[in-house]
């Protein structure tokens, strides 16, 4: 028994979060589409509707129509993607034909599942109330043939045909519910025929002589004299190669014998499917039932089967054999749509090969968090100008161009370097300044002239000095006066030393007069 | 007293049965011919381990033989992989040693071990210009598994060596690294103001292969990561060439 679900959703709520809460304030809300040189509304909610205003009619009459109408751009696209989204949701859920009909409805064939989900009126409540949560007004019909199904959600609302009854539940209902075009329903019309029993009560050989034999195929379909098949959508199926073994393996030399096997197959399969993976699960499946997991996750995607079995092989040692493994699976867990590979353009010269790949390879061993480049950040405070970025695709810096008319495209000097190449900056830095003993200095901004560092005694001979930097009271209410007078000093041996003093020497309120070494010049 | 053309065909002969008959070994010079001419290769062999050491355990010295580093990799070609123990490698700093930072790249390592492996797998990469690492602990087996992994590659190893203990002799360990260093701090050039002029540092060649040590003072990188030789001259006067170079600088 073929039983079509036809479920036309209200779109234009749908894209728009899900339902407001009861109490809120409703503003009516349309959505407006551009048809040739008018522009007209293409969806309507319900409260717009009780207004008066109905899909098709001019935006501008709406507007004058209901002041404080809420306009917003439809998207025809979106919604055609998104109910796409939605069917492939529905097969994987509730049955596995299903088929998109038109762009506001989705026909699921019934056939043998319904008594899973409690019959045919429990499964259609199911499917209306998880519609509703996700944002969905949805209408449900249920009968023999797609096209029964189609007339009665779109002309008669929720409603389950009984079996073989479809001839007398569609008696009742307008010509246009037969899914014919509109110059065939005009003439009917004209004829005085306005619903489906009586075309169906007409001779059926002058029928097809006057309006052609697509009116009457519709006719046959909706009444299940014709079969109407159905073109499901095809859920994507996740890429996963698999080997069983007739006889349980257990030793490492084996399971990396297979990897190299299966890589190739799954390079193969990816290849196929115009995808690269990202992360990727190695599933050995023990005798005893418990399954050993190798997980890799990749910095770019790659189809590459010789760098995956690299990845992999380093992470054979983390599989327990047991007694035995019966089957080695490769799932992947995440892809992305890769390109075919560009070849070297230049044969003369070896192109340097791509980072990722070591980026892949060091991330299995230590961790992706273990590797870091550092990024310029606009502070003078020492520690605060610089942060820690991902290693691959270095986000461009000043990537803000400036408009035409800004007076700062007169100037002609090449951009900052990120940071100030005239201030000297030690090559290692302290990760806290360490109090300095036995400081003996000139107030106020005179360089130490011998100081005591890790229980070491330093006699100064040259410094430069000092470079203030003001605390960021802009940003830290805490930093309103603090200062810090930095000077480069060279001892006795050659030794440079990054010192700075708390305080400018003159006002208490900036800092108490200790002195730190913050960092090592060479 | 043997002829030195004869020497160095021997050489040369030796040289290319090592390495299969490959005769071509592109090197990084230093640009001062002082120093190229007594280095074998003329400069850092590309596809070799180097390694540099403090002149003492003071922090100071470490930076000092940081910053030589430093000058090293900003001149070689390509990203560069820096793996160290700690995160205090200050990022402006090692800028004004003409290291961009768009071109370095930081790893951490837990212990000795595994930065010698990471060590090992950017080396065998060969998409880096340069890697460098800072161990305390690489014995003859550490090195000898870095310099097979540089051979054929046109990246730079360098290691940082660290003293295993307090007052030891990191180069004195046995190493197959080409060439070992020792930098320590020297006064700097002096100038005729208060101030500090350009930072020197005492280059020690400690050993070499095919070739001798030396030791000399040479003036810090620059922010090309060039260093120079002090001039000759101590006393002569400012305007002659001492703000010029500092210019340039």
């Amino acid at each position: 028994m073929l039983s079509p679900v036809e479920a036309p959703l209200h779109q234009a709520a749908s894209r728009l979060g899900p339902p407001p809460r009861s109490g809120e304030e409703l503003k009516p809300l349309v959505t407006s589409l551009r048809n040739g040189s008018r522009i007209e509304i293409a969806a309507a909610c319900p409260a717009a509707q009780a207004l008066g205003l109905r899909p098709g009619m001019a935006v501008t009459q709406a507007r004058a129509q209901v002041p404080g109408l809420d306009i917003r751009p439809a998207d025809p696209e979106g919604d055609l993607a998104s109910l796409e989204s939605l069917a492939i949701l529905a097969a994987r859920r509730w049955s596995p034909v299903v088929a998109v009909s038109g762009t506001e409805g989705l026909m699921l064939d019934l056939s043998g599942t319904a008594h899973l989900f409690g019959g045919e009126e429990g499964m259609a409540r199911r499917i209306v109330t998880l519609l509703a949560r996700a944002g969905f007004a949805a209408r449900i019909a249920i009968a023999d043939t797609p096209g029964a199904a189609w007339a009665l959600a779109r002309f008669q609302g929720n409603c389950i045909c009984p079996p073989g009854e479809q001839a007398r539940a569609l008696d009742d209902l307008p010509t246009p519910a037969l899914r014919i075009d509109a110059a065939a329903v005009e003439l009917l019309r004209r004829l005085g025929i306005d619903r489906i029993g009586q075309l169906a009560a007409l001779p059926r050989a002058p029928l097809v002589r006057r309006f052609g034999a697509a009116t009457v195929l519709r006719l046959d379909q909706a009444l299940g004299r014709v079969a109407e098949p159905l073109a499901p959508v095809i859920p994507p199926e996740a890429i996963a190669v698999r080997q069983r073994f007739a006889e349980p393996i257990a030793t490492a030399e084996a399971i990396e014998h297979w990897l190299g096997v299966l890589t190739p197959r799954l390079a193969a399969a990816l290849e196929a499917e115009g995808l690269g993976v990202q992360a990727l699960e190695c599933i050995a499946e023990r005798v005893d039932g418990v399954p050993q997991r190798i997980r890799i996750g990749l910095a770019r995607p790659n189809r590459n089967g010789a760098h995956l079995l690299r990845l992999l092989k380093r992470r054979i040692q983390d599989v327990e054999p047991g007694y035995g493994i019966d089957a080695i699976t490769l799932h992947v867990r995440r892809a992305a749509m890769l390109g075919p590979e560009p070849a070297i353009e230049r044969l003369d010269e070896e192109a340097a090969p791509d980072l990722a790949t070591l980026v892949d390879t060091l991330a299995t061993r230590i961790g992706p968090a273990a590797m870091w480049r550092m990024r310029p950040v606009e502070s003078d405070v020492p520690e605060r100008s610089l942060m820690r970025a991902p290693v691959l695709d270095p986000p461009a810096r000043g990537a803000l161009r400036a408009k035409l008319d800004d007076v700062r495209q007169l100037d002609r000097n090449p951009p900052l370097p990120p940071w100030h190449p005239g201030w000297p900056r030690p090559a290692r830095l302290l990760a806290r300044p360490e109090r300095l003993d036995h400081v003996m200095a000139e107030l106020p901004d005179h360089a130490p002239r011998r100081f005591t560092w890790r229980g070491r005694a330093h006699q100064v001979i040259h410094a430069d000095g000092p470079e203030r930097i003001q605390g960021e009271w802009w940003k830290r209410d805490a930093e309103r006066m603090s200062v810090r007078d930095y000077f480069r000093v060279e001892d006795e041996t050659g030794r440079r030393y990054w010192l700075f003093r708390s305080g400018d020497g003159e006002r208490a309120v900036t800092g108490d007069l200790s002195w730190y070494l913050h960092g090592v010049f060479g | 007293m043997a002829d030195p053309a004869v020497l160095k065909q021997l050489r040369d002969t030796l040289r290319g049965l090592e390495t299969g008959g490959f005769r071509r070994r592109p090197s990084l010079p230093f640009g001062i011919e002082a120093i190229d001419s007594r280095l074998a290769d003329g400069g850092f062999r590309l596809d070799a381990l180097h390694e540099v050491a403090a002149g003492t355990s003071d922090m100071a010295d470490d930076c000092a033989a940081t910053l030589f580093l430093a000058g090293i990799a900003a001149r070689a070609w390509g990203p560069v992989l820096w793996v160290v123990r700690r995160r205090d490698l200050f990022a402006p700093g090692l800028a004004q040693s003409g290291l961009d930072p768009k071109r370095l790249i930081y790893a951490e390592a837990k212990d000795d071990a595994e930065l010698l492996a990471i060590m090992e797998e950017g080396l065998r990469h060969r998409g880096l210009g340069a890697v460098i690492g800072e161990a305390r602990r690489a014995d003859m087996t550490a090195t000898r598994r870095l310099q097979l992994a540089a051979e054929g590659g046109r990246t730079i190893a360098l290691l940082l060596k660290r003293a295993a203990r307090e007052g030891s002799d990191p180069i004195g360990m046995p190493s197959a690294a080409v060439t070992r260093w020792r930098v320590t701090c020297a006064p700097s050039a002096p100038l005729p103001v208060a101030g500090v002029g350009r930072p020197r540092w005492r280059l020690e060649l400690a050993r070499q292969k095919g070739g001798e040590g030396f030791e000399t003072i040479v003036e810090a990188c620059d922010a090309t990561g060039r260093c120079a030789l002090p001039s000759p001259v101590a006393d002569r006067k400012a305007v002659a060439g001492g703000t010029a170079r500092r210019r340039a600088a």
